[in-house]
Parts: C-alpha cells; sequence; structure tokens
C-alpha cells in the first residue's frame, strides 16, 4: 500500500496500481488517449506525462507503477507544457474536419484540445493523408484522422483473442491496417468504434445519421444473447438509431457484440404493427384488437386444453412469461416448452443450479482449467468468450472441448466431437482429464448443445458427476455452469416453462401440430420452426417481427420489443436485470404484459393483476430470486451430488445450438446490416480457406 | 597518447589472422578459465573496479549495469544480450571487432555471461552487416571446435551457448528494448521502463544488453588489471576507446585510442589533421550524429572524454567523430540527420513520429531559406516539446542535432534566410502559390 | 521516400527450397522452446535471397505457418524493417549511403551517378541489372562514400571508381569488395599510425596475465588480512567501550580496505 503525494494531497493506493491510477482515485483528472482500463498499456500517446519529484523529465503516468513516497504534480506549467506539446503534435497531422465527422461531440481529441490545444497552428507543412482501409461492412476508416493509440490493435488481439488488425510500416507512415485483403470479421469488433478515441474508426450503419447531443439515451438490457448485457438504446424520435455498452463489471464489463450493437435497423423492419386474423380465404387481414381477441376466444372455446400448447420465444421478459404461462395454465394448458433450441434439459434435474452458469462470469477469471462441452461461446455468448479469452491471457487456463471443433478465438484441446468421450474424461483415461484433476478451480461449460438428443438426461447425470469427480463443486467453488443462448429462458425455466408431461417437449408440440393434433398453438414471439411446422392447427402469434411465426398464424397480436417496453431480463448466470423503455412500439402494437390481461378479460377470466406493479409483485412471489435486481443469489449445487447415471450415452457429435449467428432471432432476420455481416464473415472464411477460386 | 602496448584491439584494421589461431598468438584466450575460477562477483568487481563506462552512447558504468542481475535464481535463466545494431551515424567501430578481432568478442561474451550467470548470450548484428556477421559466426564455430565456448567452456565447467542473431534495417533496434523486442520477433519498437531488462528482459528474463566494445574489452581488462585500466584517461573517463574519424579530415579512420585524449592530437595523429588545416575546421560532432556539434572555437583544447563533453552541452556518445571544414553547408549536414531520424523513428509515441517528421520538413525548408527568421525560435521550440516526453532516447537525439546547430550557428539560418528573401526571382515565383 | 508498397504482381505460393529449409530449421533451434517467433526476420530474410532479393506475399503466410505467427504480425514485421523488399529490385540492388558522414564525403556525387547510370531511385533497368535506392547510415562511416550492392560492401568511392565498378558488375567481371582505393579497411591512408609494435603479434602477449593475476591475490590478501586486524583491533576497542554502537566498527574497516587496495579505488568512487 505506498503512500504517495499527488498535487500536495497524501494519498495511500492499493499495490500494484500505476499513477494514473492513483490520480484518478485523488481526483486528479489525467488526460489520455492510449490508456485504457482493459487494455494493455502502450504509454505511446504521451498524454498523460506528470511532473515526478526526483524524475529528469515527465513521467508517463499511465506506465509509471505508484510508489512509496513519490510526489506528483500534475499541475504545474512543466506539465501544462509538455501536454500542450504532445496535443500539438496530435493535432498537426490531424485534419481539422471535425464538421463532417461522425465522432465531433464525442471526440476525446476534440474534448482535450479544448484543455490543452492551441488556438491556431504553428504547422504549415502539407499535411499527411492516409489511404481508408476496409474492415468490412461495420466499421467505416479514416485513417487520416489516425493518432495511431493501437487502441484498436490491443484490443481484437486481447479482448477478441484475434490476430486481425495490426500497425505496420513506421514513424509517420506507421499506419493500422488488417492483413492483405482481409476485412475485420470477429463478433466483438464494434468495440474499437468505441474504443477510438478519434474519428478514424466510426460505425458504417450509423454514418451521418445523428449527432450525439440529438440523441435520447436510455440505458436498458440487450437481448440478443443470454449474457444480458448492458447496454445504452440512442434514439431520435422515436426511431433508435445506434445501441451502445454500458459498463458493468460483473456482466458485459464495456463490451457488446456486434449483434447487440448492430441491431438497431431490425427494430424497424418487418415489423407488426396491427393485429391481423385470417379470413376464410386464408388470407391475413388487419383487424382490431377486439376482432382480433374475439377470434382466439372463439377458438378457445372450440379447443381441448389437452390439446393446447404454448412455445415461448428467446426474447421475452420474465413479466410476459409469467403473464403468458399464467394465462395459459388458467385455461388449463399445461404443455408449454421455452426450451426453444430443442434442449431436454429440465429444471427439476438440478434446480436452477441445472440451468444456469453458476460460477458467475466474473468466476470464468478465477477458473485454472476449462472443459467446454456441446458450446461453441464464441457464437453463443460472444462476450462471455471474450472474458475466456481474458482468463487464458491471465492465468494460462488450458481448455478442452468436448463437441464440435470450432474456431473459439483460443486454442483448446479437442477431446472428442461425442459425449461418450466425458467417459474417457470420467475415467481418468484423456491426457485432460489430469489437468482438469489438479486445477484448483476447475470449470465445464455446458451449451445446450450437449442436451439435444434422448440421452440428455444419461449426458446431464455424467457431467454432474465428472464435476462432482474433478472438485468443480465444492464448497468454495460453482464451477459447473449451464450456458444458455436465449434471453428469457433462465426467467421462463424459473417460472416453469416446460411441458408437465416429461416426454412433451418443442419438436412433439410442433410434431403434433404438423399432424393436425392440435386445436390451438399460442406463439410467444417463438420463431425458431419451419413454416410447414405450423400449417395444420390454429396459432396464435404474439410478437414484434413478420417471421416464421407470424407468418404461418391465424391471429397475431402485435407486440413491443426490448427497447419499447419495462421488463425484467434474466441472464444465463441468473441475475435479473430491468430493462427500460427507450422508444415506443410502432403503430397499434401494445406490451406483451397488457395484451395477456387484455385477451385474459376478453376469455372471461382476468388475470390478477392490473398493472405492471401488481404483476411484478405476484411475480416475485412465485419466483422470489427475480426480485434481486442487479443481484445474483447463489445457487444450491446440493442436487448434483446425488446424482447417478441412468443411461446409456450415444455417440452423436454435439453441436452449438447457435447454426445461424447472425439470424439467429426474429430480430436479426430483419436487419439487412446482420445480412451484411454474414455475407462478409463468409466471405472472410472462404479467403481464409480459399475456397473463393 | 596510447602506446601500442596498451591497445585491446590490435588487429582492428585486419591485418593479421582473425581466426582462432591468429587470436590466440594475439594472448586472446588466454587465462579464461583461470579468470572463471576466481567466481562470478570476483569478476564483476574487477570490471567495477576498472571504471568501466558502457561503449555503446550512455556511459553508464558496465560493473554497475551487471550487478543490476538478480542474485538468486527464480528459475528464469538470464541472458547476455549483445547490441552490435551498430547504426548510428558516423559510428564503425564494432564492424571492426567483428570482422577483425571476432575472439576477443567471443571470449568477452563468455566472461560477461558468466558474471552474470547467463548461461546465453545473443549477439544482435545489424542486418546490413553480412560478411561480419557471417566472420562471427565462423569464429564462433571455431571457438565451439576449440572447447572454449559451448559445454564445459573453456575446462571451467560453465556451460555456455551463444548465437548470432540479425536485424533487418531498423536504427531503432540499438535502443535496448527495441533489440530484445526484435530478438523476440516483434517490430523493434522500445518497451516502457520500468520493469528494466535486469528484471524482465528477453522473453521476460533478466538480461543485460551490453555493447560490443564494452563486453570486448573486458577480457583484456582482467588480463592487465583493472588498475591498468582505471591508469588510463581521465579520472571517471578511463580506458581506451575506439575512435571513428570521418568527414573531413585527410585521412578518415578508426583508431584505438585513450579517453581524454584531445580532438586536436587525436586528429593530427591518426588522420593528418582538419582538410585545408586547423583553421579551416568549422564544427565537429564528438559522439555519433545524436549528440549536439561543436563549434571550431571550442575545439582548440577539447578533451575527448564523457563528462568534459557534457559539460559543453554536447557528449561523448560512441566516439564517432564527425568533422565539418569550413566548406561544409552545416544547415544541410543537420538536415540530413533530421531525416535520418524521421526515417528512423519507430512512430510509436506521438512526439517522435509526429515531431522528427517537422523538423526535417522546416530543416528543409531552411536549407533553402524558403522560411521565416521566428520559425528558428518555432523550430527551437519544437525540438524542446520533443526533448524528455518520448518512450525512448530517439526523440531526444533527433532533437539535439538541431538545437547545436541553432545555438551555434543561428547566423548561417538567417543569412540563409535573407539570401532567400533577396533573390526570391532565383526560387522560382512564391507569389503563385498565395 | 514513400512507404513501401507490396508488388502488384505476385506468385501464387512460396515455399523454402531445401537449402533455405534447412537453413530455416537450424535457425528456429537457435532460440529456447516456444519462442520460435524470434527466428523470423531470419526467415524473411531467407526468403528475400531466395526469392531474388524480394519477398513476395506468399512467403509471408509461409513463414507465419511455420512460426505459428498471425500473418498480420508477419506483415508488422516485414513492413517494419527497411531491408526487406516488398518488390523487385534490380540483379545487383545498390544500396547508396546518403546520411551526414558520407554527404559530407561526396555521396551526391555516387547519387548524380546512381542517376546517370542506373536512372530513377527505386526503378529497375530495362535489362534487369540495377536498381538503386538511398538509405541510411551503413555504418562504414570512416571509409564514406560508400555503397551497399546486394550483401557487399563497396567503399571510398568516387565518382569514376563507382561508375567503373558499375561496369565491371553488369560486365560479370569480379570485383573487388571494400575499398576501392589504396587502403587498408579502416586504416588511415598512407599507413598506420598505430598497431605497428612487433610484440603485439609475436606472441610475447601470452600468459602475461598470470603475474597480473598474482599481484592481484597479493593486494587481497594483504587487504583482508589487514581487514582482519583491523576488525579485531575494533572489537578490543568496542569491548572496552562496552557500548559502542554496533555499526562503527564495520564502516571503519570497510573504508581502511579501500584505502590499501589501490585498484578498488576508483570502483567505490564510482558506485558512489
Amino acid at each position: 500500500m505506498p503512500k504517495l503525494t499527488i498535487d500536495g494531497k497524501e494519498i495511500e493506493v492499493a499495490d500494484g496500481l500505476t499513477i494514473l491510477q492513483a490520480c484518478e482515485q485523488a481526483d486528479v483528472e489525467i488526460p489520455r488517449f492510449c490508456y485504457h482500463e482493459r487494455l494493455s498499456i502502450a504509454g505511446n500517446c504521451r498524454m498523460c506525462l506528470v511532473e515526478m519529484e526526483r524524475a529528469p523529465k515527465p513521467v508517463a503516468s499511465c506506465a509509471m507503477p505508484a510508489g512509496e513516497g513519490m510526489v506528483i504534480k500534475t499541475n504545474t506549467p512543466l506539465v501544462k507544457k509538455a501536454r500542450e506539446g504532445v496535443m500539438e503534435f496530435m493535432l498537426i497531422n490531424h485534419p481539422l474536419d471535425c464538421p463532417i465527422c461522425d465522432q465531433g461531440g464525442e471526440c476525446d481529441l476534440q474534448d482535450q484540445s479544448m484543455a490543452y490545444g492551441l488556438d491556431g497552428t504553428r504547422y504549415t507543412e502539407p499535411k499527411r493523408a492516409m489511404a481508408e482501409q476496409n474492415f468490412g461492412p461495420l466499421i467505416k476508416t479514416e485513417m487520416t484522422r489516425c493518432i495511431s493509440c493501437t487502441r484498436c490493435v490491443r484490443f481484437t488481439t486481447e479482448v477478441a483473442g484475434v490476430h486481425e488488425l495490426g500497425q505496420t510500416g513506421r514513424g509517420e507512415d506507421a499506419e493500422i491496417v488488417t492483413y492483405i485483403g482481409a476485412v475485420v470479421s470477429n463478433e466483438m469488433s464494434g468495440n474499437i468504434i468505441d474504443l477510438c478515441p478519434v474519428g478514424a474508426l466510426t460505425s458504417r450503419p450509423y454514418e451521418f445519421n445523428a449527432r450525439p447531443w440529438e440523441l435520447r439515451k436510455t440505458e436498458t438490457i440487450d437481448v440478443m444473447d443470454a449474457v444480458g448485457s448492458n447496454i445504452r438504446v440512442d434514439v431520435r424520435g422515436r426511431e433508435v438509431m445506434r445501441v451502445l455498452p454500458i459498463n458493468n463489471d460483473d456482466v458485459n464489463e464495456e463490451w457488446i457484440s456486434d449483434k447487440t450493437r448492430f441491431i438497431w435497423d431490425g427494430l424497424k423492419n418487418r415489423r407488426l404493427d396491427t393485429p391481423y386474423v385470417r379470413d376464410s380465404r386464408g388470407l391475413l387481414i388487419a383487424a382490431s384488437w377486439s376482432d382480433a381477441f374475439e377470434a382466439i376466444a372463439k377458438q378457445v372455446k372450440k379447443s381441448d386444453a389437452k390439446k393446447m400448447a404454448g412455445l415461448v420465444g428467446d426474447l421475452n421478459g420474465a413479466e410476459e412469461i409469467f403473464a403468458f404461462k399464467t394465462l395459459l395454465n388458467g385455461l388449463g394448458v399445461d404443455n408449454i416448452d421455452c426450451r426453444q433450441d430443442g434442449s431436454n434439459i429440465r429444471p427439476e434435474w438440478a434446480g436452477r443450479a441445472g440451468y444456469t452458469f453458476n460460477s458467475s462470469i466474473n468466476g470464468i477469471e478465477d477458473a485454472d482449467a476449462l472443459l467446454i462441452i456441446g458450446s461453441n461461446p464464441r457464437l453463443e455468448a460472444t462476450v462471455l468468450n471474450s472474458r475466456i479469452v481474458k482468463a487464458i491471457k491471465h492465468n494460462e487456463m488450458p481448455v478442452g472441448l468436448v463437441g464440435e471443433a470450432v474456431d473459439l478465438a483460443y486454442e483448446y484441446q479437442h477431446i472428442g466431437n461425442g459425449a461418450e468421450s466425458l467417459n474417457e474424461l470420467l475415467k481418468g483415461k484423456h491426457s485432460f482429464a489430469k489437468i482438469l484433476k489438479s486445477a484448483k478451480k476447475p470449470m465445464i461449460i455446458v451449451g445446450q448443445g450437449a442436451f439435444i438428443g434422448d440421452d440428455a438426461k444419461a449426458i446431464f447425470e455424467t457431467i454432474a458427476t465428472l464435476a462432482t469427480k474433478i472438485g468443480a463443486i465444492k464448497k468454495s467453488w460453482n464451477g459447473l455452469n449451464f450456458l444458455q443462448t436465449g434471453a428469457s429462458r433462465v426467467a421462463a425455466l424459473d417460472l416453469g416453462c416446460v411441458p408437465k408431461d416429461k416426454k412433451s417437449n418443442k419438436s412433439t408440440i410442433l410434431a403434433k401440430s404438423k399432424a393436425g393434433k392440435l386445436d390451438l398453438l399460442f406463439l410467444l414471439a417463438a420463431d425458431e420452426m419451419k413454416l410447414c411446422d405450423l400449417d395444420n392447427s390454429f396459432v396464435v402469434y404474439i410478437g414484434t417481427h413478420g417471421d416464421v411465426g407470424a407468418n404461418s398464424a391465424d391471429v397475431i397480436l402485435p407486440s413491443a420489443a426490448y427497447t419499447e417496453k419495462y421488463a425484467t431480463y434474466v441472464n444465463l448466470e441468473g441475475r435479473a436485470q430491468l430493462g427500460q423503455k427507450a422508444t415506443f412500439p410502432p403503430g397499434d402494437a401494445k406490451e406483451d404484459w397488457a395484451i395477456f390481461r387484455a385477451l385474459s378479460a376478453h376469455l372471461g377470466a382476468p388475470l390478477p393483476f392490473d398493472s405492471l406493479e401488481e404483476l411484478r409483485t405476484l411475480m416475485y412471489k412465485t419466483v422470489p430470486t427475480l426480485a434481486n435486481i442487479g443481484g445474483l443469489d447463489a445457487a444450491d449445487m446440493g442436487a448434483f451430488a446425488s446424482l447417478k447415471v441412468s443411461g446409456e450415452i450415444s455417440s452423436t457429435p454435439l453441436l452449438s445450438t447457435i447454426t445461424d449467428y447472425y439470424h439467429s432471432n426474429p430480430i436479426a432476420r430483419a436487419s439487412a446490416i446482420m445480412d451484411d455481416c454474414k455475407a462478409a464473415k463468409a466471405a472472410a472464411i472462404a479467403e481464409a480457406t480459399g475456397t473463393n477460386g | 597518447m596510447l602506446a601500442d602496448k596498451d591497445r585491446i584491439f590490435t588487429n582492428l584494421y585486419g591485418q593479421h589472422d582473425w581466426g582462432l589461431k591468429g587470436a590466440l598468438k594475439r594472448g586472446t584466450w588466454d587465462g579464461t578459465a583461470d579468470f572463471i575460477k576466481k567466481g562470478d562477483d570476483w569478476i564483476v568487481n574487477q570490471i567495477k573496479a576498472s571504471g568501466l563506462r558502457g561503449r555503446g552512447g550512455a556511459g553508464f558504468p558496465t560493473g554497475l549495469k551487471w550487478s543490476f542481475m538478480p542474485k538468486g535464481s527464480d528459475g528464469r535463466p538470464h541472458y547476455l544480450v549483445v547490441n552490435a545494431d551498430e547504426s548510428e551515424p558516423g559510428t564503425c567501430k564494432d564492424r571492426e571487432i567483428m570482422r577483425h578481432d571476432p575472439h576477443v568478442l567471443i571470449e568477452g561474451c563468455l566472461i560477461a555471461s558468466f558474471a552474470m550467470r547467463a548461461h546465453a548470450a545473443y549477439i544482435y548484428v545489424r542486418g546490413e552487416f553480412i560478411l561480419e556477421r557471417e566472420r562471427l559466426q565462423t569464429a564462433i564455430d571455431q571457438a565451439y571446435a576449440a572447447g572454449l565456448v559451448g559445454k564445459n567452456a573453456c575446462g571451467s565447467g560453465f556451460d555456455f551457448d551463444i548465437y548470432v542473431h540479425h536485424g533487418a534495417g531498423a536504427y531503432i533496434c540499438g535502443e535496448e528494448t527495441a533489440l530484445i523486442e526484435s530478438l523476440e520477433g516483434k517490430k523493434g519498437m522500445p518497451r516502457l521502463k520500468p520493469p528494466f531488462p535486469a528484471n524482465v528482459g528477453l522473453y521476460g528474463a533478466p538480461s543485460t544488453v551490453n555493447n560490443v566494445e564494452s563486453i570486448a574489452v573486458c577480457p583484456t581488462i582482467l588480463r592487465r588489471g583493472a588498475s591498468w585500466f582505471a591508469g588510463l584517461g581521465t579520472p571517471n573517463n578511463v580506458g581506451t576507446k575506439l575512435f571513428c574519424i570521418s568527414g573531413h579530415v585527410n585521412n578518415p579512420c578508426t583508431v584505438e585510442e585513450e579517453m581524454g585524449v584531445t580532438f586536436r592530437d587525436l586528429i593530427e595523429t591518426h588522420c593528418g589533421g582538419v582538410r585545408g588545416g586547423w583553421d579551416n575546421l568549422k564544427c565537429v560532432i564528438p559522439g555519433g550524429s545524436s549528440v549536439p556539434m561543436i563549434p571550431a572555437e571550442q575545439c582548440d583544447d577539447l578533451v575527448m572524454d564523457f563528462d568534459t563533453l557534457r559539460g559543453l552541452g554536447s557528449g561523448l556518445g560512441t566516439a564517432a567523430v564527425i568533422v565539418m571544414d569550413k566548406s561544409t553547408d552545416v544547415i544541410r549536414a543537420i538536415q540530413r540527420l533530421s531525416y535520418f531520424y524521421k526515417h528512423e523513428s519507430c512512430g510509436q509515441c506521438t512526439p517522435c513520429r509526429e515531431g522528427t517528421g517537422w523538423m526535417w520538413r522546416v530543416m528543409t525548408r531552411m536549407v533553402e531559406g524558403r522560411a521565416e527568421k521566428r520559425e528558428i525560435d518555432m523550430l527551437f521550440d519544437v525540438t524542446k516539446q520533443i526533448e524528455g516526453h518520448t518512450i525512448c532516447a530517439l526523440g531526444d537525439a533527433a532533437a539535439w542535432p538541431i538545437q547545436g546547430l541553432i545555438r551555434h550557428f543561428r547566423h548561417e539560418i538567417e543569412d540563409r534566410i535573407d539570401q532567400y528573401s533577396a533573390n526570391p526571382d532565383k526560387h522560382g515565383s512564391v507569389l503563385a502559390a498565395e | 521516400m514513400s512507404a513501401r508498397q507490396m508488388a502488384k504482381e505476385q506468385p501464387e505460393s512460396f515455399e523454402f527450397n531445401q537449402k533455405y529449409a534447412e537453413l530455416a530449421q537450424a535457425r528456429i533451434a537457435m532460440y529456447p522452446e516456444g519462442k520460435q517467433a524470434s527466428a523470423i526476420v531470419p526467415l524473411l530474410w531467407f526468403a528475400q535471397k531466395q526469392h531474388n532479393n524480394w519477398i513476395p506475399e506468399a512467403a509471408l503466410r509461409h513463414i507465419g505457418d511455420m512460426l505459428g505467427m498471425a500473418y498480420i504480425r508477419v506483415l508488422e514485421v516485414v513492413t517494419f524493417y527497411t531491408m526487406f523488399n516488398l518488390s523487385p529490385v534490380g540483379k545487383h540492388f545498390v544500396q547508396f549511403c546518403g546520411t551526414t558522414p558520407c554527404w559530407l564525403n561526396g555521396a551526391d556525387k555516387i547519387k548524380q551517378a546512381c542517376k546517370d547510370v542506373i536512372g530513377d531511385e527505386n526503378t529497375i533497368t530495362a535489362d534487369g541489372e540495377f536498381s538503386w535506392l538511398e538509405v541510411e547510415c551503413l555504418g562504414a562511416c570512416v571509409n564514406a562514400p560508400m555503397v551497399q550492392i546486394n550483401d557487399d560492401y563497396y567503399e571510398d568511392l568516387d565518382e569514376d571508381n563507382f561508375k567503373q565498378l558499375l561496369t565491371d558488375l553488369k560486365s560479370g567481371k569480379p570485383t573487388k569488395i571494400g575499398t576501392q582505393i589504396d587502403r587498408v579497411n579502416a586504416a588511415p591512408c598512407g599507413g598506420n599510425t598505430s598497431l605497428t609494435e612487433d610484440s603485439l603479434f609475436d606472441g610475447s602477449m601470452v600468459g602475461g596475465y598470470k603475474a597480473v593475476l598474482k599481484q592481484i591475490e597479493k593486494a587481497e590478501a594483504d587487504a583482508a588480512k589487514a581487514a582482519a586486524l583491523e576488525a579485531a583491533k575494533q572489537a578490543k576497542e568496542a569491548e572496552k567501550a562496552e557500548k559502542a554502537k554496533s555499526e562503527k566498527p564495520k564502516k571503519t574497516t570497510a573504508k581502511k580496505t579501500t584505502s590499501k587496495k589501490a585498484s578498488s579505488k576508483k570502483a567505490k568512487k564510482e558506485d558512489k
């Protein structure tokens, strides 16, 4: 705990801090460009120079460890002169194009030049111009503006875990590039737009769309995966203009995936803005809410509760799932499934611990060995994957994979394709078994891809046994993690949205529907199926987009997307977080819970709440953990110990449940930007494998 | 002046056999094992006692540098890295050691490595020195074959491997941490210090980077005794030194002389004097391109050692003496150096990346006189804005020559500007551009 | 000089031939396990040697694969070091040093000769024989002006001998590497001013260290003895005084030792 003096104030700071961090603790602001808390220290911009007693020249505070007895001065003429000098050097070759630069208004260089810039220029030589780079569909480059801070290079290497960007050449000719002909195609690439302190890297889809001061900013939760990334939705009028990350050290740090960031055009396309009812000719006709409700009521009357079912989609908040389930249960329906990815996991196997990410996301950084089973975390939980990258970087954590061999952005030992190789680990036959056994905090991440087959239970039990054996479950360490991909999944499982009949699941429900054995199927924004699955039953679709579900629905009830409502989202850790309303749903669309409340009244059995608050009170009574907003209740791991392997495991390869990353949900499928990303990725793969001819 | 018997590099000009046989005859590899038997501390103390200061330019005491290496072992190996990336304009001394007396260097590597408990040494030779590194490699092969290095080197019981690595054209790799980066297979960009190489150096292990000459003089220091070395030269600036005298002297050459030799003795004894006579001297850059120049007025009794030259606002640097006579366009001479630094800036940190180009462009205009007089002060200010604000010393090195120029030859720059503005037509129309 | 650009026309593939593949493997073995990236500069150099003195893009990938390095990292390295040619050069690639020490001694004339005989900078002659490039200090300043042609240094040039050199190279005549005038390497013209004594070269230097070492050992032994004596004396005094500070005798001992040992006097000074 070194004690040092900063601008005459004595302060004691934790070991291992830099002078810059110590200054922050002392409420002394230090300007910086290259320094970033979550990246390695480059020390190249020289903006953070401070005066240190007994040092012959100013020191870069970002790189100098705080030491006992140091005397730091940040407000002397020497420091001011040094920073002004650095600022001048930065500006001599930086274009004066702020009026046409998208970074304008939120530019570090612009802001800091207010404090350290001269009002004129002494530089009369020709300015340097740099060629534009093709970084792909998401990132627009204006390399003349680059100040060579290398944040983008460090981010892609250290956080995204891929070597896509580099700085070539040297001296004033140094430039940031991709490898010849390559584009930036990692799933975290958009973060370099935020990281770029100047306008060299800006958002291509957002190009010239808005100025930061025109935007209304709402902090909410993302639903593109189950990580629950904290985001800020920027709106102008009623239109979502962009999505940015918000820092949450426990969840997404300050990163978001490209899908989270660039999904916003999907919120405008193919939206359902009025109810529809299919007429006698088989055409969907716009209808009033009451006509739509009437059509449903008619069908309900005709239907046998045993022949009704409901499917819950991936993007819904806990409130509407609760309302949906309460409504259907009230009709006597108990065949409700939320496992849209086809997983056969059941909550009663091991309680909440049996379907959540028990170690928490932060826990990844403590792990010293990792076994991934049936999952591709890079696509299923992109931001979480970068935590794995981080753990590997800091602890040299070894990784093993059971399942399809995919590109995870880090090296791993491929143990086998099928779940039967778990038995090898269990018997200690495989070399990776030793690594797991000797690890102090071994971690297992199981994707839903492991539970697709009939042997799901046997696999679950095998994993539980393995976890117990290697010490992944013990008093001080819960290292057995289940990775969910749907933002609504954990809440839906908490609320019990699995069919009462253990043999029923999404595929049996759809098979019944296809065979005409269902009278009525409710789809709560559930679209992960084929059109023909829905042809032979009466389908009520409650959702936002004209996707598969709506296309074959008999009644469509338009609802609000995640940016348009207040809702609780429970992330894969089991952490409940509140989503806020950033804008309004389009046209006549309504918030989902209100739709169910109104429908219930029409069906003659009103739901027992009249407001969102009443709904929540009731919901919290049912599942108390949902009331712990932002927090995390440790799940009870007790059930795992008593599980015995009760069946055979097949050798079917375990595949990730995310097959079409950029099109994995109805909003993404409506996004033109996601189409571009998908095409760019395909081209990048073709380039890398030489299949482009 | 130095007597022949006190010279360390006896085959400096390659007039004798550079191979092992010749080297042995000249006394190289003589008693190496006996010195190793005295122990690592003894060697470090001898080098400390000799007063040897690093020959790469900064003049840091070599023995002290060696003593920074960790005493105990935490499992990491130690490395000696020899800086043979000789690229400072004016400097060509290490080249002579490598191609004409390679065994002196190899023996020095063994002794220095032993003293720092390093079992491996890498010699980083600049990429352009192809013949030099091939010859050095041949000499190393000879030493391996003779059991002088390798397992049980010289029969001392100490295992020692020595490798020749090379660069590919980057002056910045002469900076010790850039050299380490380059040796690790990266761009030669200097690292932030701390941590210093003695704690975290090559491959994250404790390492010491020494100049070729610093290492090569060590065996002879041990053979002749620290007091012999300390007895040469002036106080705090002891021993012998290789001087490379280039530019406007009658016979440019590299020569080993005593530290503290006067500039006049040096060039009149070995170089046949200044071209056109002593009075034709205009100025001298006494220590390689990075140090500020010294005008002729200060050269009469100029003593060539670290402390005297620093006192004059210059430096001994690598003892590369660049002599300029009265015919020299000093502005052009310094402008070309500015281009050099702009070309060699690694581009990592802002002041150097942006500043070297700026300075070179202004200097280029000043060569023609196409500038304003107020820009002289501005240029000086820019050099001050770079100096001391960069990660490594290249920024300083780029700034100092210009500071020296402005300090001593401001009138010439002003005259040039006057000439230009007096005859604007001669230089093409300026008006058209305005 | 602008940033060095990759050649537009590139060969499809590149692979080390047997000679260079073996050299590359030997090179990789020079570095500790897992540190094979260290070999990148030498390997790029081999690629350049094999491939007519320039490095094609395919070689970057080949070397990246060999060393387990990402291609972008290879690209960074190859563009950082200026000796790597990224596009074709002449059969005789003249790298002319234009830095101040060479310039002072007439490098401009060599540059003009390059322009006259070869043509524009960075342009290959029609017959493919030559191209030239101005480079920074090549470290042969006492033999200025000079050029490097492929691997070899040609020093002490003037307009005439340089043009002759180019003519000889073109016609395939053997050339003299190094200085082009009557001079021995870096020695002064007209003969040595030092290193003339025969005793340096006749073997009489060998063995001389033994006497020196004996002297040093004797001095050390004397110093140790004196130190021990002094320590004993101090200890006695301390006993007498009973209340002496524990640091004092140590300090005095150290001082005495130094004064006895002439050779270490300076070292102490240095330390301070």
